[in-house]
Order: structure tokens, then sequence, then C-alpha cells
């Protein structure tokens, strides 16, 4: 799969984000409001990963650990301090931020598949720590009853209100993400991207690049955990298990990487399908695996990469005939 | 103390790869001003120079002086910020940015804007002016839209000078610039390096002999690792060890 898509489209009038946040708003009246919270928490996840994979040539596979490291942070700032709840999100936030820092030092000049296995080992390492630390985290059960508390004086208990108050800091945190790509900052990630050589032979100091879009990163994923505990009311294990980390590997290349809104598809389309074959089949991952090969066989650049690769083909056969 | 004129020099660099000695006792004075040759067979060590040069290798011994100051085995980056840009043997560039864009992360790298992931993409428009001057003295004004990955061989290397001469280097390293071009497009190239090296140094690796004759005020031929002779073109061609060793019967 390579990256592509969005190359030609800065300037332009944003419709598809617009489809989206239409989308967005329609959804908990389209799906029942937990799904459709769901997919907006792991979207936002998949944004928040593929600042990396997209669009510095990273692929981590251990960003389970800030995504569920931080929803067991910001659970248990939640069960047992009188913290408001968005102060229980920034801190989870915070605990990815760190460990974003210390996991970066140590893997961030490490190139290729050794990137991947260092962030995986790393990742294990923190999901050793929550089967450990059982009186915080809960061990095997998870972390449970966690209150969601009141989003500035919004009781959040409705859930197609707790659905509003999340959609909205997607929004914010997508809308910084890409601005992040879309800045002279995004231009040198994606310069590393293309010819990493070649960016440090223009005197970029690469490593720093690559870590500052690594905590980059975490920090959207940690606030993605954050608000994925607060609204299940609990976390558990498999949030910080490697399988988690895959999954948002499948959800970026499914959308497409390499393009801002790709992810978004990528998460819904990977979560209704998953919660439809819940109930149709025993064995969803398998299958799921299946689409999953199928999908990037069929559309290399993933499902919004290819989409928008065809359209600027058009458009630029279009002008020629003009 | 820096010799008087000398801007650049290796002294007795030495590089092996697990035992294999690929750079021997290389001593290159590179004046000021002057465009400066590298030449030699295939697997002369030529690049691996170039690599020492730029820090992408640390040598396994001997130093390199850059303006009176050693800079032995300091990093890529930092020799960059110093003034010593290179390119590479195979064309470099930015494939799916655009053509403008290419030039612009140049541009951009001596300012402090890279590392503001918070404003808008829209304030390096200040660059844009000078990119595509940039990009016109090369030639290539009207793909600065298009993807890189989209030009033909020729004009991927043109984009690779541009970017290169974005830096304003007091010394640029170009490995075989020339390297699978057209008679063409060599000539055309061939006063691109003339024109850029007015008031810079250039160290220039390149097997085409008539375009090395034509540029180069100083040639240093390599092989094997070790500098065989150093001169002008005059010189080095009528050196019979030179003539043995590599040109042969092929020049002129
Ligand atoms: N990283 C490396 N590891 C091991 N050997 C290397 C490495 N880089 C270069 N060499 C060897 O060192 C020798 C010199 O290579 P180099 O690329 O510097 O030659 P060159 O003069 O640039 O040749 P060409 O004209 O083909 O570009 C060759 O024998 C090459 O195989
Ligand atoms: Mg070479």
């Amino acid at each position: 799969m390579r990256a592509g898509g969005d190359q030609v489209s800065s300037g332009k009038f944003d419709y598809l984000g617009l489809a989206l946040l239409v989308l967005g708003l329609a959804l908990p009246w389209l799906l029942y409001p937990v799904l459709a919270t769901n997919i907006v928490v792991w979207a936002l996840f998949a944004v928040g990963f593929n600042l990396l994979l997209g669009y510095t040539g990273l692929l981590s596979f251990g960003h389970a650990m800030f995504f569920g490291g931080a929803s067991y942070i910001t659970g248990i700032v939640m069960l047992h301090t009188h913290l408001p709840m968005p102060a229980a999100l920034l801190t989870g936030v915070a605990f990815s931020i760190g460990l974003a820092y210390l996991v970066g030092v140590l893997s961030i000049r490490t190139q290729g598949i050794y990137f991947a296995m260092i962030t995986l080992a790393i990742a294990q390492v923190i999901y050793f720590a929550v089967t450990v630390f059982i009186g915080w985290t809960g061990g095997e059960n998870g972390l449970q009853a966690v209150p969601r508390g009141t989003f500035f004086g919004l009781p959040l208990e409705n859930d197609r209100v707790m659905y509003y108050a999340w959609l909205v800091i997607a929004v914010i945190a997508v809308a910084f993400v890409k601005r992040v790509i879309h800045s002279p900052f995004g231009q040198v990630l994606k310069a590393i991207r293309e010819n990493e050589q070649r960016a440090r032979s223009l005197g970029y100091n690469v490593d720093h690049y690559k870590l500052m879009a690594f905590i980059l990163s975490a920090a959207v994923s940690g606030l993605a955990g954050g608000m994925l505990v607060v609204h299940q009311h609990f976390t558990v294990m498999d949030n910080v298990d490697w399988q988690t980390s895959g999954e948002v590997v499948m959800m970026t290349l499914l959308g497409g990487m390499g393009t801002v809104y790709g992810p978004i598809i990528g998460a819904a389309f990977y979560l209704l399908l998953s919660d439809r074959l819940a109930v149709l089949v025993n064995a969803p991952g398998v299958v799921i695996g299946l689409i999953f090969i199928l999908t990037v066989l069929l559309f290399r650049r993933g499902i919004v990469g290819e989409i928008m690769g065809r359209l600027d083909a058009r458009r630029a056969r279009g002008g020629q005939e003009a | 103390m820096a010799e008087p004129g000398v801007v650049l020099s290796a002294k007795g660099l030495c590089k092996d790869f697990r035992g294999f000695r690929a750079v021997n006792d290389v001593c290159i004075d590179v004046l000021e001003g002057t465009i400066h040759a590298l030449i030699g067979p295939n697997g002369a060590g030529k690049t691996t120079v170039f690599n020492l040069l730029s820090g992408f290798l640390a040598p396994s011994s001997g130093d390199i002086i850059y303006r009176g100051r050693r800079i032995t085995s300091m990093a890529p980056p930092a020799i960059a910020r110093l003034g010593i840009v290179r390119s590479f043997q195979i064309s470099s560039i930015f494939p799916h940015l655009s053509v403008l864009d290419n030039v612009k992360v140049a541009l951009q790298s001596k300012s402090e804007l890279p590392k503001r992931f918070w404003v808008s993409e829209r304030t390096t428009s200040r660059f844009d002016a000078r990119a595509l001057e940039l990009l016109e003295d090369v030639g290539l004004t009207s793909y600065a839209y298009g993807l890189a990955v989209h030009l033909s061989y020729g004009r991927k290397r043109a984009l690779e000078l541009a970017i290169s001469m974005a830096l304003e280097p007091s010394v640029l390293l170009l490995d075989e610039p020339m390297a699978g071009m057209g008679a063409e497009d060599v000539e055309s190239m061939t006063e691109l390096v003339r024109g850029f090296a007015k008031g810079r140094t250039v160290v220039l690796v390149e097997h085409n002999l008539s375009v090395v004759s034509a540029l180069s005020d100083r040639i240093t031929v390599l092989q094997r690792g070790s500098v065989l002779t150093e001169g002008t073109y005059e010189e080095v061609r009528s050196n019979p060890q030179v003539i043995d060793a590599y040109l042969g019967g092929q020049h002129d």
C-alpha cells in the first residue's frame, strides 16, 4: 500500500469533511448510540495513529499502550478522585505523552520492522503492568463502574447526549490532526516519509521530528482511550493488548493511510462489520481478516485513498480536455 | 589552522567495511571557488568518500576539515547546516510531494517554521517566490504544481539540483548528476552546474569525461580506494598510470 490521495486537495473546499460531519450528526439515530460512540472513539484513535503511519511513515505496533493505557489512567482518576471528567481525560493524555516520550527515545532511531517490534515489546510490558497492579486495574475483571461524570455541567447518562459530547471533542481533535498534517511541521513529516536520507541531508534532525510525531500521535490515541472508558463505564485488558494495536492498523489501512479521513471510514467499516458478524458467524475474526485482505488487494490505497485517487485522476483528465 | 584557499580537506581518510578497505588514506584539498572532480572506475570509492564528507558514514580513521574546523563524524544534518550539501547518486527527491514543495522543504529548513505544527502551511508561502525562481533556473516552472514522482528522469535530477541549491550551500557535493541522462539533458545539466558553481565550491563525481573536462578545475583520480593522482584535466589525462588504470582507450 502506498500513501497519497490528499496531495492536490489543499486549498479546496473540504466536501468530504462536511459529509462526514453531517453523517456524524445523524449517526446515533441510524445506529444504537453506544455503537455510534464506539465508532467516534475508535475513529479518533485511528486518526491519531495515522499521523504516524500515513504521514511520517512509521509503523507502530504498540499503540494499544497509549489507547488502553490512557483508558486505565482516565478510569482510575474518575474512580478515585473528585477531578472533573475533562481533567481525567487530560490526565490520560498526559500519561500518553510521557509514555510516548520514553518509548520514543528508546525506539525512534530504529527502522521499519524493528520499530514495529520494539513498540510491540514495550506495549506488552504495559500489558504486563496492568496484570500485575490488580489493585488499581482490576486485573482480569478490568476497571468497572467508571462514572461518566459531567461535561461542562451537562449530565452524560443519556447515551445520545454522551455521543454528541464525544463528537464535539473528536471533531476538535481531528481538526487539530488535520492542522498538524497541513502545517510546516507536517510538510517535513511527509518529506521524511518520502525520503528520510534526503531530509537528513537538508539539515533536518529527522529523529526529533519523528519523536514529535510519535508524541502527538500518542496524545490523540490517549484522548480516544480516555473517551472509551468514560462512555463505556469500563475498560478491560484487551484494550492494552497487541490485538488492539493490530486492529488500529487494519482500520487505518482499510480506510486509507495518507488521507486525513480514511481512518475514520476504516474504523466505522471495521466496527460495523464486527458488530454484524458477531451475531452471524462463530469466528468473526477470520471473516474480518479475509475481508481485510480482499479490501487491501482491491483498493491498494484503502477505501478513501482509492476514491480520492480516482477522482483526482478523472479531474486531471478533464483538465486536459478543457 | 586552515591552509589558505582550502575549504574542505580530507586528511588520510580510511573506511573499512568488515575488513574490506573501500577508502584508503585519501587526501584531498578542495580549493575555494573551484569545481573539483572525483573520478575513478566503478567501485573506486567515490560515493564512499562523499558519504564520509557528508557525515553519512564515519571514517575508520583520518580527518575531515572544513574551513579550519574538524567535522569528522559529525551528523549529516549538522554538516548540512554548516553549508556542505550533497546530492545522491540515485536521484533523491520527495516523490509524493509537489515539485514546488520539494524545493520549499529545503528552503524552510533554515527557518523556524518547520517546528511549528500548530500553524497553517500557508505560512510557508513566503518561500514560494524563491522556490519558483529556483524551478525556473532548472526549467521546471511548468511542473511546479504536479507531483515530483511524475517527472521524467532528467527532470528529477534537475529538481534534485534545485533542492540542493535551495540551501545555498557553500560546498556542493554532486554524485554523478548526469548519470543515465540523454545527450541533450547532459548538456543542459552541464550548463546548470556551471551556473550554480559561480561563487561556490563544487565537488563532482562524474563518469562522463567530456563533462569532467568541461567543468573541472582540478581532478582527483581514485582507484581501489586510493588516490592515484591529482591535477588538471591535461595533467591527469597524460598520466600513464591513469591511462593504464582507468581511461584506457575510452577518452575523447
Ligand atoms: N555500505 C557498504 N558496505 C560494504 N561495502 C560497501 C558499502 N558501500 C560501498 N561498499 C564497497 O566499497 C567499494 C566502493 O564503493 P563506492 O560506492 O564508494 O564506489 P564508487 O566509486 O562510487 O562506484 P560507482 O562508480 O559504481 O558509483 C565497493 O567495492 C563497494 O562494494
Ligand atoms: Mg558511486
